[in-house]
């Protein structure tokens, strides 16, 4: 999911780094010290998810969740994604400094925003509950591979297959991310409902 | 997995300050993704490769960092040349100054940012302007990222002893998100006494670093020569359009 070093357009990287910067802002001003705590927990959580891989076919692939740290946490979950995508910068040297800018809305922008409209739904019957958890994993991942091609798209047109090749390949992640949060998000709504519940009040 | 593995080492660059070379890193990263020339990219690569050189990292996890980073690299080799809109040549083209640029930025990143823990560089972002949530966010979650990732290592090894052997199966992705969601629950829960233990000893919502760092005359000279590179690299890049 991560766009490496060296590919991406001035101003694609521009624009990248101007909303993740405004994502994180609003997203740290509604996060009083109170929460701060699980919210760093959940971006550690959130970069262990990354490790995790799942088999699909005959490959894998490591899980993304960034649909249900949005559940969890709304607008708090744009700084805990962007932290994580620093501290695996930092390890493993995924995506890079200038990057790190447009990395941060193709991941963070949809998992927030996806968060937020779906959230209200859980707290409806168990059906509604399960689709909204499977759109939570679904919708992110769709909208992160639009994002991932547009961005390269837009630093060179020339690109136009290759995006195409990006957003395809991203299908068989959808549906994992899908039916995995359905399944997590059903968990928690009978282990411990509040974490499904905290937040989103805007 | 192993982390901050060219963080430990007594050189030039583990020496220097978190500050500094963060400053640095941004720059050069930031001169050499905005470049557009090929023999700029180039003698950025040399300028990576000789910093990485004098910050002696081990070889092996180096040569296993530089796969992993080549892999889309090595993905636009197989495609863009043949997809590229316009032609073959130019896709060869693109594919090369890209090669270039990804890995000088990489060499920059491990030599400048990688010879720091994680927890200068937090709190150099901090001193940086960085605000205080951000960075307290940052250590934390990298303090409670090993805890986690063993609390799921634990979960996980439990379904082994029990005979879980992951397919492509609903029971599968059933049995990770089970796994995953006991993981967050346990975070969850770890998260909320965390916090009380830290309300008890008054915290306030500052972490304080024990070690104060002064920058020194070393760390000047080193911010400088390396601006002074940038701005070398920016030049050349901008004048070999015309050679």
């Amino acid at each position: 999911m991560h766009i490496s070093e060296g590919i991406l357009s001035a101003p694609v990287l521009l624009s990248g780094a101007v909303l993740t910067t405004v994502g994180t802002t609003i997203g740290l001003k509604k996060l009083d010290y109170d929460r701060i705590m699980s919210v760093s927990l959940l971006s550690a959580t959130f970069f262990v998810a990354s490790l995790i891989h799942v088999p699909v076919g005959p490959g894998s692939v490591h899980l993304l969740l960034g649909g249900l740290i949005g559940l969890i946490l709304g607008w708090g979950a744009f700084p805990a994604i962007v932290v994580a995508l620093l501290l695996q910068l930092l390890f493993f040297q995924f995506g890079g400094i200038t990057v790190l800018g447009a990395n941060g809305t193709i991941i963070a922008g949809p998992a927030v925003l996806c968060g937020l409209i779906l959230h209200p739904w859980l707290k409806k019957s168990k059906k509604q509950r399960m689709i909204a958890g499977f759109l939570a994993g679904f919708c992110p991942v769709l909208l992160s591979a639009i994002l991932m091609s547009g961005a390269l798209y837009f630093s060179d047109h020339g690109f136009f297959k290759i995006a195409g090749l990006v957003l395809l390949s991203h299908v068989p992640v959808m549906l994992i991310e899908g039916l995995i949060t359905m399944f997590v998000v059903n968990f928690l709504a009978r282990v411990q409902p509040e974490i499904l519940s905290m937040e989103v009040e805007t | 997995m192993t982390e901050e593995d060219f963080s430990c080492g007594n050189t030039l660059f583990h020496k220097r300050d978190a500050r500094v070379k963060i400053i640095a890193a941004v720059t050069l990263s930031l001169v050499l993704a905005l470049n557009s020339s090929i023999s700029a990219a180039f003698a950025g690569l040399l300028v990576g490769a000789t910093m990485l050189a004098f910050s002696k990292p081990t070889v092996s996890i180096l040569i296993k960092r530089m796969g992993l980073v080549n892999i889309f690299t090595l993905f636009l080799w197989f495609t863009l040349p043949l997809t590229y809109q316009g032609d073959s040549f130019t896709g060869v083209q693109i594919t090369t100054l890209i090669t270039l640029k990804t890995n000088a930025i990489f060499c920059c990143f491990l030599a400048l940012i990688a010879t720091s823990s994680a927890v200068s560089l937090g709190h150099g972002l901090g001193q940086l302007g960085l605000p205080a949530k951000f960075t307290f966010l940052l250590l934390f979650s990298y303090r409670q990222l090993f805890i986690i990732r063993e609390e799921y290592a634990r979960l996980q090894r439990a379904a082994q002893l029990r005979g879980f052997i992951p397919k492509n199966t609903l029971h599968t992705y059933k049995t990770y998100s089970h796994l995953f969601g006991m993981t967050l629950v346990k975070s969850w829960n770890r998260a909320d006494r965390i916090h009380q233990a830290m309300i008890l000893r008054g915290f306030k919502g500052k972490l304080i670093p024990l070690a104060r760092t002064t920058l020194c005359t070393a760390d000047y000279i080193f911010l400088a020569l390396l601006l002074l590179i940038s701005l070398l690299l920016t030049l050349f890049s901008y004048y070999s359009k015309f050679l």
